[in-house]
């Protein structure tokens, strides 16, 4: 189906998403969207899969106005989204979360749905079984349950926005090959993303966005120079890895063993020294998070221990560990780190625990404009954090962190965050490293973890590597071992990783 | 923004407006004459000085009670159990009044006694609730709830049982106190106390305070807006919860000890008298904040001691109060319901 956007403005408040974007997009394509977080791509998007609607501008489906104003009327007029965190049903089987959308009769025919779906699982070859429940599927799982559903509703048109968020290589090698067959079978694919890479891989044309408008069209062969120019409207430099001095052991996990619902992590060992970046790589869920909480006070191990400057903290409390110099900053920052209501101000108040009864509400003021400004927030102290996007939370979320730390436990430091904002929360961090505060992040991101890693940890289904080298880790390698491959040479599961993980050893 | 306020101040005006015209066809369908039901509260309310003293009577125990509730709802906390606390904090207040009669105490002391016993209980029954959501997970309308009855029945059992008049217990409750021990009132015909006036007055110009300027107040509207994200941030969450309970356990056990002390002089068993369900409508009302909550919590008493007059004068039952208190709730939430979704599809086309 051929799209044509005419025109199309969307503001929020003062705000403007999208400035009169005008695209036509063939059909049998597959068109990239690329832009800076706040860029008007989600606007965009939302736009034309009704999930928002635009002030003024039209939508052309093959030729003929189309007037869209919920989901539901976007898929019966053939247009389907692919949310970045999949819309479905954890709860259900996949026959019903398939069923859950479709119109049809109070009695939906279950077994006729679970047929179709399996026929068309197989045709992409995804092995989905109808009977399963969506709690049991990985990210990129749940993505594919959401590519069926919507063609089994008769998508003519697949939005995808950043799909590849969160999934192993063989799944987006996968998710990408899907793509391309969508497109050759007349599918037409938008394909939202802030990663070059991605798009200079996969699409026909790219269209990029900066601050609501069309910075322009490219066609390959890309020239990733010209794009991100397109996109920021200046070339960034590439960040440098930079070695901190290592000092004295901040953080010691000895044969640390956890168990959540679904998995559980046996024996894990690591030594951290003061200015050490650890990355946690791994799928969504083979048990990073639950280390990195462990490490927070925030979740008990059965058994083992951890030990912070030497001192065992094993079964303290998250504020006792905060007391002593430990911040853990969650990856859901509007639902797990700041409270959606409150001033940037009053998170300083809240967070700096001052003394007196009363807040002073000048000095509050004062001391939430210095950080405003040194950590070049676009807020007020009077902007509640809720309005603030999503770079500017997490730049918000470091500001709130005391000086004096010895360790941060971050979970995916940048996701969803444009290259700039990426560079310069990493750019704090590191300025905390050189003055021997150690950090241990998770991250989907493989770039990342290579990127800002001393040395990377890899979870896979509970299993836990041995502490490897950044430097001498390739991304393919890193990518395999992600993946589930190459376990082998790290012995049997549950066996006590070599020493190679000491640190000494690791920086002799 | 200042449209915006003149839009919310109309829509308010409007769902007062429709919570009328409900009533008054509540009313035109039984047959009775509306208009002169309402003139008959008004006159019930505000037609002498007896009367007016009276509302003040009423809006003392359900102030202090709105005072308490807009801390709880603040920490995120919906305080069903307040009707319990209430019973508890006068159960507390009789027995300690109780004790005080036979001993040589001064009255002063005995009544400042009974408001401190008064105080402890209702927080202690509150905490009660809070433990029971803390510590063994019941959500707390559900622990409220069951309390509530608990409550109820402890008071039935001191009024028929330990503390039953002598001769016959009855449900008019127990022996009236010696006048001693009463609070004094402006006059001895009138039961307004102006010291149980200034308590509430105070109390609920220190909850202002308490939610607006301290970081007390701010640890709690973190932790009602997002406990997890406040206990990261460092706020002993399940403390704070704690203490909102025992605040507002400690407000309604002192409206049950002016009811006890300044109202009846005696334990009766309906002696929460349903401040604390009004209550609750009144901060739900003022949408949680505590500027608006007397002269709402003044209104509403007004209308309780108008209807009082109905029986008598028309044969309708004076429960009509509660119908135009629960419709003007519903129309007010309702309506501001209505007005943001209006002011986001209006800020949607302009803009």
């Amino acid at each position: 189906m051929r799209i044509e956007l005419r025109d199309i403005h969307k503001s929020f408040g003062p705000v403007r998403a999208n400035a009169g974007i005008t695209l036509d997009i063939p059909s049998a394509s597959i068109l990239g969207i690329l832009g800076e977080n706040g860029a008007g791509k989600s606007t965009l998007m939302k736009i034309l899969s009704g999930f928002q609607s635009a002030d003024s501008g039209e939508i052309l489906l093959d030729g003929r106005r189309a007037d869209i104003r919920s989901p539901a009327d976007a898929l019966r007029a053939g247009i389907g989204m692919l949310h970045q965190d999949p819309l479905d049903f954890p709860p259900l089987k996949l026959v019903d979360d398939l069923l859950l959308g479709s119109p049809g009769p109070l009695r939906p025919d279950r077994r006729m749905a679970a047929r179709e779906m399996r026929a068309l699982a197989e045709r992409f070859d995804f092995d989905l079984d109808p009977g399963a429940y969506v709690d049991a599927l990985t990210v990129g799982e749940r993505q594919q349950l959401e590519i069926l559903r919507l063609l089994w509703l008769g998508a003519k048109v697949l939005i995808l926005d950043e799909p590849t968020t969160g999934i192993s290589l063989p799944q987006k090698e996968k998710l990408f090959s899907t793509i391309k067959r969508l497109a050759s079978e007349g599918m037409t694919v938008l394909f939202v993303s802030h990663k070059l890479e991605d798009v200079e891989n996969l699409c026909d044309s790219a269209a990029i966005l900066r601050q609501g408008e069309l910075a322009g069209t490219a066609k390959p062969p890309f020239d990733t120079g010209t794009l991100v120019r397109l996109m920021f409207g200046k070339e960034l430099p590439k960040a440098q890895r930079s070695r901190a001095e290592l000092g004295r052991e901040v953080l010691a996990a000895r044969g640390l063993c956890l168990d959540s619902l679904r998995l559980q992590i046996k024996g894990l060992d690591l030594s951290v020294c003061a200015g050490e970046t650890i990355g946690l790589a791994g799928m969504e869920g083979s048990g990073q998070a639950l280390f990195l909480a462990s490490c927070a006070g925030l979740e008990r191990a059965v058994s083992g221990s951890v030990c912070l400057d030497e001192r065992d903290v094993t079964s303290r409390s998250h504020h006792d560990l905060k007391r002593r110099g430990v911040a853990y900053l969650p990856a859901a920052r509007l639902e797990e780190a700041l409270v959606p209501g409150l001033t940037l101000a009053e998170h300083y108040v809240l967070s700096e625990g001052g003394r007196g009864f009363f807040i002073d509400r000048r000095a509050a003021r004062e001391r939430a404009e210095s950080r405003i400004a040194s950590f070049n927030i676009k807020g007020l102290p009077e902007s509640q954090v809720e309005s603030l996007s999503g770079g500017n939370q997490q730049r918000a979320l470091l500001s709130l962190l005391r000086d004096d730390l010895s360790l941060v436990l971050v979970e995916h430091p940048t996701r969803g965050l444009d290259i700039e904002s990426t560079a310069y929360v990493w750019s704090k961090l590191k300025e905390r490293c050189a003055r021997g505060t150690a950090i241990v992040f998770i991250s989907a991101d493989l770039d990342e973890i290579l990127q800002y890693s001393d040395r990377v940890l890899v979870f896979f289904a509970g299993r836990v590597s041995p502490p490897l080298q950044a430097e001498s880790l390739g991304g393919e390698e890193l990518g395999r071992l992600i993946g589930g491959k190459g376990w082998e040479r790290f012995g049997e599961p549950g066996e006590a990783p070599r020493a190679a993980g000491r640190s000494e050893a690791a920086h002799a | 923004m200042r449209s915006d306020r003149t839009a919310k101040a109309l829509f308010q005006a409007a769902a007062v407006v429709a919570a009328l015209g409900i009533t008054t066809l509540v009313l035109a369908a039984t047959g009775a004459p509306p208009f002169a039901a309402y003139a008959n509260i008004a006159k019930g309310a505000a037609g002498n000085w007896t009367v007016a003293s009276d509302v003040v009577v009423a809006w003392v125990p359900l102030l202090l009670v709105t005072s308490g509730l807009l801390v709880t709802f603040t920490v995120g906390l919906w305080n069903i159990g307040i009707e319990g606390q209430i019973t508890i904090g006068a159960v507390f207040a009789t027995w300690a009044l109780r004790s005080c009669q036979g001993a040589e105490v001064s009255p002063a002391l005995a009544i400042a006694l009974a408001f401190a016993a008064g105080m402890a209980g209702g927080a202690l029954w509150a905490m009660l609730v809070g433990a029971l959501k803390t510590f063994g997970g019941v959500n707390e309308i559900f622990g409220g709830l069951g309390l509530n009855y608990v409550a109820t029945a402890i008071n039935i059992w001191l009024i028929f049982g330990p503390w039953k008049r002598p001769g016959v217990a009855s449900m008019s409750g127990t022996l009236p106190f010696d006048q001693k021990l009463w609070l004094p009132t402006l006059n001895p015909q009138s039961r307004l106390a102006p010291v149980a006036a200034l308590l509430a007055i105070v109390s609920i110009a220190a909850i202002f305070v308490l939610l607006r300027g301290t970081r007390f107040g701010l640890k709690l509207k973190a932790t009602g807006k997002n406990p997890r994200a406040a206990y990261l941030l460092g706020v002993p969450t399940w403390q704070y919860m704690m203490a909102s309970f025992a605040i507002c356990g400690a407000l309604a056990g002192a409206a049950g000890a002016v009811q006890v002390t300044a109202v009846y002089h005696r334990l009766i068993p309906s002696i929460s008298s349903g401040y604390g369900y009004l209550g609750l409508m009144v901060a739900m009302l003022v949408n949680y904040s505590a500027a608006m909550a007397a002269p709402i919590a003044l209104f509403f008493a007004a209308l309780n001691v108008g209807s009082i007059q109905l029986p008598i004068v028309l044969k309708l039952d004076s429960a009509l109060s509660g119908v135009i208190q629960g419709t003007i709730v519903l129309f007010v939430i309702l309506g501001e319901g209505v007005r943001s979704t209006l002011a986001a599809r209006k800020k949607g086309r302009t803009s």
